[in-house]
């Protein structure tokens, strides 16, 4: 790792105030996927700044409406959350499946949205949920929110709050986890919404997370696993690496829609 | 509770380990402590135009910054192959140069140029980025089969082709004749797929030079510190051996990677002298992915024909060795004479032809890795067999019992001589174990839940127990395999074992002390075994090839024999009896049948005091025995694995896996079965979830744990371990060797059992779900087209 110096500022007004004025600086929150880069040499801020330490970014609310998450909320709180699990169960078991213990105790939702990982869990949640980004300045709904591989609409300064997720009908998550890293090589989550269904798809995409129209289609018409079963995405738009060819990934995905059509019962 | 041979100690290292006071190389801190730092190739092949190390040299904290003409130029010399391997037609191996810090050329990703050393770890690993080197780029071969290609890029200017050597064992014709009067021939094409070993420690050397005296001392990350102190002093002209102490202490896992005296120790044993600093490099997760030697990697042909009665009559294999991009230390004997001369496998076949080509390649040296050779031969002979039981539409294990070997000493047409065995007994006890004949219902259920069910075997032989020194003189090798021990009986009666085995994982305090308790009825608190430290003990050769208890305990026998008989004479002389009197038990030193005894530590004493010994006997109590071993020993066993595999995502699932070794005599069961574990936990890494990928410009993809999949807990099923003792004959605890076993024995019981499961044999490893996945797919077209 390169030296860097480190802040932790009390307020999301002196966070803006420390990245503005560092030579190239970084949030941070979590650092799950930031310090691991660093350590390797790959990347080089001269600050980091510490979102974690400012009052009302972490924490879970739950009402009527949904279930809204503080950014800086470690991902081992949603998952353990009675709260999480009773509004929308598929959010706090998709929680419990990232990375590992360590990770799930240091990583944070607003970090993990902000890096926008392609094979990142909590996309597919967002997308799939019709979350909403609820950042210092605006509210941006999930589906402007995710830009592509590592992109998202977070302007310089930008500083994501909180995450908000609506009640979904019913709706489940369906990992598969690539074998080394156990990222998702393929992730599915499927929500019937009052909207309609919505399936979001994680770790297969070329541009990262994207809904699955043609199976929204098809679930739209018959809420069931059968009705997917001549449904597919196009390889044509899925990541090829040493682990999954498009072929593999874009069958995954068919398979694992229906799975989380029949466990969202 | 019993401590002796066979009791279930629990190992007396483990405290200073499980409460972290463990002291590994990297532990280690002196006066005056410097870093190295490593500028390493980002290409797979260069040559090296310029290196500009101004900035470097200029930086915060820089001491030097060192590079390879240097190196060259103080006359260190270049790295050796220890074992040489001939051709056929006669030619000596065609080996190229490689120095320790490269000079006009790198050939391969992470061959190091220059070397910068720093007064903090920061400061050198800044620096070092900051050395400017020029490269112009070569094509490059990333694969043995790219190396052979028409107009393939040489990596070394002496290896036509690059083929290192093209070398064979048995007879040929004799082969081909038996194979074309075949009944039936199975062929096979196996990739053995590429490993990187991954020990929990990652590799770390300090190096302190004593300008007063002209002595270096090195603490470092080895499997045999003496064969290191041999190597760098014989070959890489460091010190000679009495100016060079080198000490090995806590190792954490070494499986094979340890065992090599690589490039970066010798920088730091020079750069020590150059700079009148201690030196001190420890490899990070990415850099040990680039530096320590890979395993395997064989890409095999074969065919193997049979008669109508299913018994073979001809075994022909042809073997592509990827050697990587430089001869490491044993490199040329891994595919040779630990590979073919077990071609035999357990079976009795009277022709059998092996041709092996070592390839030079644009990527890491490739060398011994736990089980080196052994698994690779293993995992051919028994997916061949299973493959033909399959072809011929016989039992698998019905088609072994017809080969099997029954009587011994056997001799294969592969150079072994199997002492002992009980083949047959060992595929009993595992068909027992894991009830193969309740297979049948577990599969009919399997699939009623849409889920393929499948069994596999493994028969695995290997040879252990390296090696008799006049026999593998005789093949090539620059050493000799055995082993020194020196029993030290002290004045209070309390022993100290000094011992040229390493242990690093192995549970040598704990099983080493068990033998010698047994020995002379003393508590194993008494015993204490010290190793790795040449300062210390007087040589070794080291601890690999499952050689520690088969060698390394005959050593200790062999001295407290001595001491048995020194300490006979001296009690025989004290009271007054006749030496073949006397008996040694329960502590007590006794003249049969009476009551007269002097107690353990009394001869102790009496042997230092000297007030009262024998007519010119000296004084002291302590011993020291070479052991050669007099052949290798078989250790052999029978694996079974059953999966289940989901066909909708190609996930496989070890529901069972047993494991019946016959590894002759057990000193401690428990650590045994460790070894039998972590063994087979290696093996299901390879067979499932492991494999090193280059891309085809010899970048690695798969340089870190995010790409690299070693085996978790979750990965690994419970066991079922059975052990069979036939007593080997060779040595005196009748010990076989149980190191290596889990890692031979399993990959092929577990893609048996997945090919077995999804109806296609052609499913190479690791078998991902994407592989497995793909093999299904392949496998149903022709149904789905009927």
């Amino acid at each position: 790792m390169y030296q860097t110096k480190y802040h932790r500022p009390a307020s999301i007004d002196d966070a803006v105030a420390a990245l503005a004025a560092a030579e190239d600086g970084k949030f941070l929150s979590g650092g799950q996927t930031l310090l691991a880069t660093m350590k390797q040499r790959l990347a080089a801020p001269t600050d980091l700044v510490d979102l974690r330490g400012i009052p009302g970014m972490s924490g879970i609310t739950v009402d009527a409406d949904g279930v809204t998450i503080g950014a800086a909320t470690i991902h081992a709180d949603v998952a353990a959350s009675p709260e999480v699990a009773a509004a929308i169960p598929a959010l706090a078991a998709l929680a419990s499946h990232i990375g590992d213990p360590a990770v799930r105790h240091m990583g944070t939702i607003g970090g993990s949205l902000a890096n926008n990982d392609p094979a990142a869990d909590y996309p597919a949640a967002v997308l799939g949920l019709n979350g909403t980004v609820i950042t210092n300045q605006r509210e941006i709904p999930a589906e402007e929110y995710f830009v592509g591989l590592f992109t998202t609409a977070l302007e310089e300064g930008e500083i994501i709050k909180a995450v908000r997720f609506p009640r979904p009908k019913r709706a489940a998550y369906q990992k598969f986890a690539q074998p080394a890293s156990r990222f998702a090589l393929v992730g599915v989550l499927v929500a019937e919404t009052d909207d309609g269904v919505r399936v979001a798809i994680t770790g297969a995409g070329s541009d990262g997370v994207f809904r699955a129209g043609a199976f929204e289609a098809a679930l739209n018409g018959d809420f069931s696993a059968g009705a997917l079963d001549s449904a597919s995405v196009d390889a044509d738009d899925l990541m090829n690496d040493i682990h999954a060819t498009p072929e593999y990934r874009a069958h995954l995905a068919r398979v694992l829609a229906q799975r989380a059509v029949k466990a969202a019962g | 509770m019993s401590t002796g041979i066979g009791a279930r100690v629990k190992r007396k290292e483990d405290k200073r380990f499980i409460t972290g006071q463990g002291r590994y190389t990297d532990d280690v801190r002196v006066d005056n402590q410097a870093y190295a730092a490593f500028v390493r190739s980002p290409h797979a092949h260069a040559k090296v135009t310029s290196i500009d190390k101004s900035e470097a040299e200029a930086a915060e904290g820089v001491i030097a910054v060192l590079d390879g003409r240097q190196l060259t130029g103080d006359g260190i010399g270049n790295l050796i192959c220890g074992w040489a391997v001939s051709s056929k037609d006669g030619s000596p191996m065609n080996m190229g140069p490689w120095s320790a810090l490269a000079t006009d050329r790198v050939r391969y990703v992470g061959d190091a140029v220059a070397v910068v050393i720093a007064e903090t770890k920061q400061q050198a690993r800044d620096a070092a980025e900051l050395v400017a080197v020029e490269y112009e780029e070569l094509p490059v071969v990333a694969s043995s089969t790219a190396a052979l290609e028409d107009g393939a890029v040489q990596v070394h200017d002496n290896a036509p082709g690059n083929i290192v050597f093209d070398w064979e064992i048995g007879d040929e014709a004799a082969t081909d004749a038996a194979l074309a009067g075949a009944a039936h021939v199975t062929e096979m094409r196996v990739v053995n797929n590429r490993l990187s070993p991954n020990p929990m420690e990652p590799r770390s050397a300090v190096a302190i030079y004593d300008s007063a005296e002209d002595h270096y001392t090195l603490y470092t990350t080895s499997q045999n510190p003496h064969v290191a102190r041999l190597v760098l002093s014989a070959f890489y002209n460091v010190a000679p051996e009495h100016k060079l102490r080198v000490i090995a202490p806590d190792v954490g896992g070494g499986f094979g990677a340890k065992i090599y005296i690589y490039p970066e120790e010798i920088t730091c044993l020079w750069a020590s002298m150059k700079t009148g600093r201690s030196v001190k490099w420890t490899a990070d997760r990415s850099e040990a992915f680039v530096t320590d030697a890979h395993g395997r990697d064989h890409v095999t042909h074969a065919r193997m024909g049979f008669d109508a009665n299913g018994k073979i009559v001809g075994f022909k294999v042809d073997t592509h060795a990827n050697l990587g991009a430089y001869m490491s230390l044993f490199s040329s004997a891994t595919p040779t004479y630990l590979y073919a001369t077990l071609l035999s496998g357990q079976y009795d076949i009277q022709n059998i032809y092996g041709n092996v080509k070592g390839i030079y390649t644009n990527t890491v040296p490739v060398d011994a890795y736990r089980g080196a050779g052994r698994p690779e031969a293993t995992f051919l002979v028994e997916r061949t067999m299973e493959t033909a039981a399959r072809e011929m539409g016989m039992d698998p294990a019905e088609l072994r019992r017809r080969n099997f070997i029954g009587s011994f000493p056997h001799q294969t047409p592969v150079i072994m001589t199997y002492d002992a065995g009980d083949f047959a007994g060992n595929l009993d006890m595992g068909q027992a174990a894991a009830d193969v004949a309740g297979f049948p219902a577990r599969k009919a259920e399997a699939a009623s839940r849409g889920k393929l069910r499948g069994l596999g075997y493994s028969c695995y032989i290997e040879a252990c127990g390296i090696a008799p020194s006049a026999a593998v003189g005789s093949l090539g090798a620059g050493v000799g395999l055995w082993e020194s021990a020196e029993v030290r009986v002290n004045p209070v009666g309390t022993i100290e074992i000094l011992t040229g085995s390493h242990s690093h994982g192995q549970g040598h305090e704990t099983t080493f002390a068990q033998i010698v308790g047994e020995r002379f009825g003393l508590p194993i608190e008494n015993v204490s075994i010290v190793h790795g430290d040449t300062d210390k003990v007087q040589f070794g050769m080291g601890t690999y090839g499952s050689r520690s208890g088969a060698v390394g305990m005959s050593a200790i026998v062999k001295a407290m024999d001595k001491v048995e008989a020194k300490v006979k004479k001296i009690a025989a002389h004290v009271l007054e009896a006749s030496e073949d009197d006397i008996v040694i038990e329960g502590g007590a030193v006794k003249v049969a049948g009476t009551d007269k005894q002097m107690l353990w530590h009394e001869v102790g004493l009496a042997a230092y005091t000297a007030h009262n010994l024998p007519a010119g006997m000296e004084p002291g109590l302590k011993e020291t025995a070479f052991y050669d071993p007099v052949n290798f020993t078989f250790p052999a066993g029978c694996y079974i694995a059953e999966v289940e595999v989901d066909p909708e995502t190609g996930v496989t699932k070890i529901i069972q896996f047993t494991a019946a070794d016959d590894f002759g005599t057990v000193i401690n069961p428990m650590i045994v079965e460790g070894q039998v574990h972590g063994g087979a936990a290696q093996g299901i890494g390879q067979a499932m979830l492991e494999g090193v990928v280059y891309d085809e410009d010899g970048q690695l993809l798969t340089g870190s744990y995010m790409d690299y999949c070693m085996p978790r807990a979750d990965d690994v099923p419970f066991y079922r371990i059975e052990h069979n003792k036939t007593i080997c004959p060779g040595n005196p605890l009748g010990m076989k060797g149980c190191g290596e076993a889990g890692a031979i024995g399993t990959p092929p019981a577990i893609i048996n059992a997945i090919t077995d499961a999804i109806g296609n044999n052609d499913l190479q490893m690791p078998a991902t779900p994407l592989k497995v996945w793909t093999a299904l797919q392949a496998a149903q077209k022709p149904m789905a087209a009927e």
